[in-house]
C-alpha cells in the first residue's frame, strides 16, 4: 500500500470539491427555502450560486498552480491540466449564464446540480493518467449527460434521445472497458505510463490491436466520431438546447483531452504510420480513416438537415474529423493547435446553441424555415449567429479560421503525408460553407416583412450573447490571447 | 496612411450597422463620406508611392510563435488597384442612390466588401491576404441574395461556393508553402526569397494560379460570373467585375506567380502539345478571350452581355500574365484598372440607367422603347464606355490590351491573331447591343415611353469613371511609372530568371 496523505488529496482536488460542494449547495437552497417562490427566482438563484462556484473554483485554479501526481498518476496535476479545467469551468459557466433563463422544467436547481456533477467529472477527467479512473469518470460524465438529456420530462423526443444516447453510451462503454482490461492485461498496470513501457513498436501484439480499436470506438463515441456518431443528431435535436450546448462544448474539450492522452501518452510507440508504401499498424491509420470519414460524412449528411440542431449535430461530427487530424500527428505544436480549436469550438457552439433557443422560443420550432426573417425580429442575436456560423464554417477573422490553418499547418509539419487528409479537410470545408450559408440565408434573406415585430427577448441573454460572438471575434483576431497557455 | 482605406471601410461598416433608424438618406451620404474618404486616402498613398519601392504602411508581429505578420505595403500594382477601389466605390455608392429598403445593412456589406478588397491589395503578409481574400466573399452573398434580382439566391450560392473553393485551393496552397519554407513565415517578401524546390512549386503554381484565376473568371471556371453579375444590384455588379475579380487576377500575379515562378517552367516533356503550365493557362485565358466575346454575341439578356465581355476581358489580363514579357505583364495590370473601371461603367448603364427604369433587360423588348431618345445620357455614357472597352484609342482599354498583344506576339504569335479576333468579335456585340438597346426602330404609332430622367447621383458617377479611363488612355504613364518599376523590384526576380527564359 502507498500510503496517502489525505490532506494533501483535498488541497489538490480543492477545485473540483468546491464545484460538487456548489452542486449540494444549489440543491440544498432549492429545496430548503425555495421550493415555493416561483421559478424565475429559483433559477436565477441557483445560477447565480452555480457561478460563484465556478468562479471560486477558477480563481482557485488560478490563484495556486499546483504539479502534483498521487498515487501514480491516479491524479495528476500539471498547469496544462489547470488550465483546461479552467477552459472547461469557463464554458460550463457561459453554457449556465446564456441558458439560466429557459423554461423547460421546473426542476431547475437539479438540473444546475446535475450540469456541476458533469463538470466536476470532465475535470476529474483532465487531471488523471489511470484507466480506471479515467473510466469512472467518462461513466460519471455520460450518466450525468443521460440524465440532463432526458431533463426536459414533457418532451417525448427529449426521452427518445436520452433512451438512445443511453444504449449508444453503454455499449460504447462496454468497449472501452474491454479496451482498458486488455491494456492492463498486457502491462500489469493501470498507469498509462506503464502501459506505454508495455508497448513497443514493430509488429504489435494482436491482443494489443484489439484494445486498440476498443478505445479508439469507446472514445469515438465521446467525441462523436464517425462511425461511432449515431447518438449525435437525436441528442442534439432532442435534449433541451443547454444540455445538447453542454455536450457540443465541454464535454467535447474534455473528450478530445482524454482521448489525445490515451493515445499519445498511454499508446506511444504503437502509432503506426501511414506514410505511402511506409504503412505499418498502428493507431494513426485507424485515426487516419475515422478522421477522413468523419469529415465526409458530417459534412455531406448536414447538407440535406432541416433542422438546425440536427445541423449542427453533423456540423460536430465533421468538426470532431478535423480535430483528430491534431491528435494523429501528436507533437507539442498539433496539441496546442488541437486545444485552440476545440476551445473556440466549444465557445462558437455555446453561443450558437445561444440562438437556436431564442428562434425555438419565438418560433417553437428549430427547422431552418422557422429562422426566416430572424435578423428582422432580433438583429443583434441574428448578427451573433453570423458570426457563430461564420466561425465554424473557417471564415477569417472568426477563430474558427485561424483553428483551422494552425491545426491543418502543424499537422503537415508533424507529417507531410497527412497531405491528402489537409486537403480532404480543406475540401470539406468548402462544402460546409453551403449548410452554414443555407442557415444564414434564412436569417437575413427569407421572409422579410414590413411588418415584423421585435422579438421582446431579455437584454441579458442579448448581453451574453454579444460577448461570446466577441470572443470568438478577439480570439481570431487575437489568437495569441489563447495560444500562449497551451 | 494607405492603411486608414481599411480601417475607414471596415469602420463604416460598423458605424452603419448601429445608425439607430434604418434612414437610406442617411446611409447612403454616410457611405458616400466613407468610399471618399477611402478614396482620399488611396491618393494620397499614391501621390507618396515612389517609383519601384515598397512602401511599408504597417507592421507588427501578429502571431509571433507562427511567423504571421500583420504587414501592410503597397508597392505600384497595389497603388494601382488601391486607386481603381477607391474610384469604383465611390461610383457604386452613387448608383445605389435609390437602394431603399434595408439601406443601412446593404451599405454595410458593401463597406465591409470595400474593406476587405482593399485589405488584399495592400496585404504583403500571404496569411493577412488570405484573411482579407476571404472576408470579401461573405458580404457578396448577401449583396446578391438580399437586394439582386434574377434568380438571385442560387446565383448568390454560385458565386459563393466558386470563391469559395477557389479559395480553399489558395488554403491548401498557403499552408503547403508554409510549411515547406519551414513553418517560420507567412511574409510575401520573405517567401519570394525562400528557394522553393521546383517539383514543389510545379503543384503548387497551377493550384494557387486556378485557385485565384476562379475570381478572375478563368475558363473553364468562369460560370460564376455572368450568373453573378446578372443577379447582383447594380453596385454589386460594379464592385464584383471592377475589383472582385480583379481580386483574382492580382493573387494570381501576386502569390502564385511571385512565389512559385518556376511553376511556369517546361515540364520537359509534351502533353496534347502543352510543355508547360503557361501554354495551358495561356490558352485557357485564350479560349476565354474567344469564347466569352463569341457568347456575348448572341445574349438576348442586356447585362449577360457584359456579364460575358468581362471573361473575356479578364481573358486579356490572364494572357497578358502569361507572357512573362515586361509589356505584357504591364499591360495586364493596366487591363486590370482599365476593365475595372469600364465594367463598372457599363454595369451602371445597364443595371441603373436602363433595368431600373424599364424593368427589363431584354434586348427584344428594349429595340422598340427607342431608349437613345428618351434616356439621351445613358446612351451616350453605353457608347463611349463600348468604345472604350472595345480598345478605341484615347481610352483606357486601347492602352492595356494593346500592350497585351505586343507581349502575346513576342511568345506566341498565333495566340494573339486570335485575341485579335477576339477584340473584332468584342465590336460585334458591343455594336449589336448598342444597336439593339438604344438605337431600335420606334414601334410606329406607339407613344414613346416615359421614363424617369437621370439623376444627378447617376451623371456624377458615370463622368468620374468616363475620366478615369480617358485619363489613363490618354496619359497612361500615371499608373505604368509606377507599375513597371514594381515590376522590375527584386520580388519578381524569379519571374524574369526561369530556367526557360
Amino acid at each position: 500500500m502507498i500510503s496517502v496523505n489525505y490532506l494533501d488529496l483535498l488541497w489538490f482536488i480543492l477545485p473540483e470539491t468546491i464545484i460538487v460542494l456548489t452542486a449540494l449547495c444549489v440543491l440544498t437552497v432549492d429545496l430548503m427555502f425555495l421550493r415555493a417562490s416561483e421559478s424565475r427566482l429559483r433559477s436565477s438563484v441557483g445560477a447565480a450560486l452555480s457561478l460563484i462556484g465556478c468562479a471560486a473554483a477558477v480563481t482557485w485554479i488560478v490563484l495556486t498552480p499546483q504539479v502534483a501526481n498521487v498515487l501514480d498518476g491516479t491524479l495528476v496535476v500539471t498547469p496544462l491540466a489547470q488550465r483546461i479545467q479552467i477552459a472547461l469551468l469557463v464554458l460550463t459557466m457561459l453554457t449556465i449564464v446564456t441558458f439560466s433563463r429557459s423554461r423547460f422544467t421546473r426542476h431547475v436547481c437539479e438540473y444546475l446540480a446535475l450540469t456541476l456533477l458533469a463538470t466536476v467529472s470532465m475535470m476529474l477527467l483532465v487531471s488523471t493518467q489511470n484507466l480506471l479512473v479515467i473510466f469512472l469518470s467518462l461513466e460519471m460524465l455520460s450518466l450525468s449527460l443521460y440524465i440532463l438529456t432526458a431533463f426536459n420530462k414533457g418532451s417525448v423526443r427529449s426521452s427518445e434521445a436520452a433512451l438512445k444516447y443511453f444504449l449508444f453510451g453503454g455499449i460504447s462503454a462496454a468497449f472501452l472497458l474491454f479496451g482498458f482490461s486488455l491494456l492492463y492485461g498486457l502491462s500489469n498496470s493501470t498507469n498509462l505510463l506503464a502501459v506505454t513501457a508495455n508497448v513497443h513498436g514493430g509488429p504489435l501484439d494482436p491482443l494489443l490491436i484489439v484494445a486498440m480499436v476498443m478505445v479508439v470506438v469507446g472514445l469515438g463515441f465521446k467525441v462523436a466520431a464517425a462511425p461511432f456518431h449515431f447518438w449525435a443528431p437525436d441528442v442534439y435535436q432532442g435534449a433541451p438546447v443547454s444540455t445538447a450546448a453542454l455536450i457540443a462544448s465541454s464535454s467535447k474539450v474534455a473528450g478530445f483531452f482524454v482521448l489525445y492522452q490515451v493515445m499519445v501518452v498511454g499508446l506511444a510507440g504503437a502509432e503506426g504510420s501511414t506514410v505511402w508504401h511506409g504503412y505499418s499498424a498502428g493507431w494513426v491509420p485507424m485515426l487516419a480513416i475515422v478522421a477522413a470519414v468523419s469529415m465526409v460524412l458530417g459534412n455531406l449528411a448536414a447538407i440535406v438537415q432541416s433542422s438546425v440542431r440536427r445541423l449542427l449535430a453533423y456540423s460536430a461530427v465533421a468538426h470532431a474529423g478535423y480535430m483528430l487530424l491534431g491528435v494523429l500527428s501528436n507533437t507539442e505544436q498539433s496539441f496546442s493547435a488541437l486545444m485552440y480549436y476545440v476551445i473556440t469550438y466549444g465557445l462558437t457552439v455555446v453561443g450558437a446553441f445561444g440562438v437556436v433557443a431564442m428562434v425555438e422560443e419565438a418560433t417553437g420550432g428549430d427547422t431552418i424555415s422557422d429562422f426566416a426573417g430572424f435578423s428582422q425580429r432580433a438583429p443583434i442575436p441574428s448578427f451573433c449567429m453570423l458570426i457563430f456560423l461564420l466561425s465554424l464554417a473557417g471564415i477569417p477573422p472568426f477563430a474558427g479560421f485561424f483553428a483551422k490553418f494552425f491545426l491543418f499547418s502543424s499537422a503537415l509539419i508533424s507529417t507531410p503525408a497527412f497531405l491528402w487528409l489537409v486537403i480532404l479537410a480543406i475540401a470539406m470545408s468548402a462544402v460546409s460553407l453551403y449548410y452554414y450559408l443555407k442557415v444564414l440565408k434564412s436569417i437575413y434573406v427569407a421572409g422579410h416583412h414590413a411588418g415584423a415585430t421585435l422579438i421582446s427577448g431579455s437584454y441579458f441573454r442579448e448581453a451574453v450573447l454579444c460577448v461570446i460572438a466577441f470572443g470568438v471575434v478577439l480570439l481570431g483576431c487575437a489568437p495569441d490571447l489563447l495560444l500562449r497557455w497551451f | 496612411m494607405l492603411a486608414w482605406t481599411i480601417y475607414i471601410s471596415f469602420l463604416g461598416a460598423m458605424a452603419l450597422l448601429f445608425l439607430p433608424k434604418d434612414s437610406a438618406r442617411t446611409a447612403r451620404i454616410f457611405a458616400l463620406l466613407i468610399a471618399v474618404a477611402g478614396f482620399c486616402v488611396a491618393v494620397g498613398g499614391y501621390l507618396q508611392q515612389r517609383t519601384g519601392e515598397l512602401v511599408t504602411v504597417a507592421r507588427v508581429a501578429w502571431v509571433p510563435s507562427l511567423g504571421i505578420g500583420y504587414y501592410l505595403a503597397s508597392d505600384g500594382i497595389s497603388i494601382t488597384l488601391v486607386l481603381l477601389t477607391g474610384i469604383v466605390a465611390i461610383a457604386g455608392v452613387l448608383f445605389s442612390w435609390n437602394i431603399e429598403p434595408r439601406a443601412k445593412e446593404f451599405f454595410a456589406f458593401y463597406l465591409a466588401l470595400i474593406g476587405g478588397v482593399y485589405g488584399v491589395f495592400l496585404s504583403f503578409d500571404l496569411f493577412l491576404l488570405f484573411v482579407f481574400y476571404e472576408i470579401a466573399i461573405i458580404p457578396k452573398y448577401f449583396l446578391i441574395a438580399i437586394w439582386g434580382s434574377t434568380r438571385r439566391e442560387y446565383a448568390a450560392m454560385k458565386l459563393v461556393l466558386y470563391s469559395f473553393v477557389g479559395s480553399s485551393m489558395v488554403l491548401i496552397g498557403l499552408i503547403a508553402a508554409y510549411v515547406v519554407a519551414g513553418a517560420k513565415t507567412t511574409n510575401l517578401v520573405e517567401l519570394a526569397q525562400f528557394p522553393f524546390p521546383v517539383h514543389f512549386q510545379m503543384w503548387v503554381f497551377p493550384l494557387m494560379f486556378v485557385g485565384f484565376g476562379i475570381l478572375a473568371g478563368l475558363w473553364p471556371f468562369h460560370t460564376w460570373a455572368p450568373t453573378g453579375h446578372v443577379a447582383a444590384p447594380t453596385a454589386a455588379s460594379m464592385l464584383l467585375a471592377g475589383v472582385v475579380m480583379k481580386l483574382g487576377a492580382y493573387g494570381c500575379l501576386r502569390v502564385a506567380m511571385m512565389l512559385f515562378p518556376r511553376g511556369l517552367d517546361p515540364w520537359g516533356f509534351h502533353v496534347l502539345g502543352f510543355g508547360s503550365w503557361r501554354d495551358v493557362f495561356a490558352l485557357f485565358a485564350l479560349i476565354g478571350i474567344v469564347y466569352g466575346a463569341m457568347v456575348a454575341l448572341v445574349q438576348k439578356d442586356f447585362k449577360f452581355v457584359i456579364g460575358y465581355s468581362s471573361i473575356s476581358h479578364m481573358g486579356f489580363v490572364l494572357l497578358g500574365l502569361m507572357t512573362l514579357q515586361q509589356i505584357g505583364l504591364d499591360g495586364a495590370v493596366l487591363q486590370m484598372f482599365s476593365h475595372g473601371i469600364l465594367a463598372g461603367l457599363l454595369f451602371a448603364v445597364v443595371g441603373r440607367m436602363v433595368y431600373d427604369r424599364t424593368h427589363t433587360r431584354d434586348l427584344l423588348e428594349l429595340e422598340p422603347m427607342h431608349l437613345s431618345k428618351v434616356i439621351p445620357f445613358a446612351a451616350a455614357t453605353f457608347v463611349l464606355g463600348g468604345m472604350a472597352s472595345i480598345g478605341l484609342p484615347g481610352f483606357s482599354g486601347f492602352v492595356a490590351e494593346l500592350q497585351i498583344l505586343l507581349g502575346t506576339w513576342r511568345v506566341f504569335p498565333t495566340f494573339a491573331a486570335f485575341a485579335g479576333l477576339g477584340i473584332v468579335v468584342g465590336i460585334a456585340y458591343t455594336w449589336r447591343a448598342t444597336q439593339r438597346a438604344f438605337f431600335g426602330a420606334p414601334a410606329t404609332g406607339v407613344e414613346p415611353t416615359k421614363l424617369p430622367p437621370i439623376t444627378i447621383p447617376e451623371r456624377v458617377g458615370a463622368l468620374i469613371l468616363l475620366g478615369a479611363s480617358v485619363a489613363i488612355g490618354l496619359y497612361p504613364q500615371f499608373l505604368l511609372r509606377l507599375i513597371i518599376p514594381a515590376l522590375h523590384s527584386p520580388l519578381f526576380d524569379g519571374l524574369w530568371k526561369g530556367s526557360g527564359r
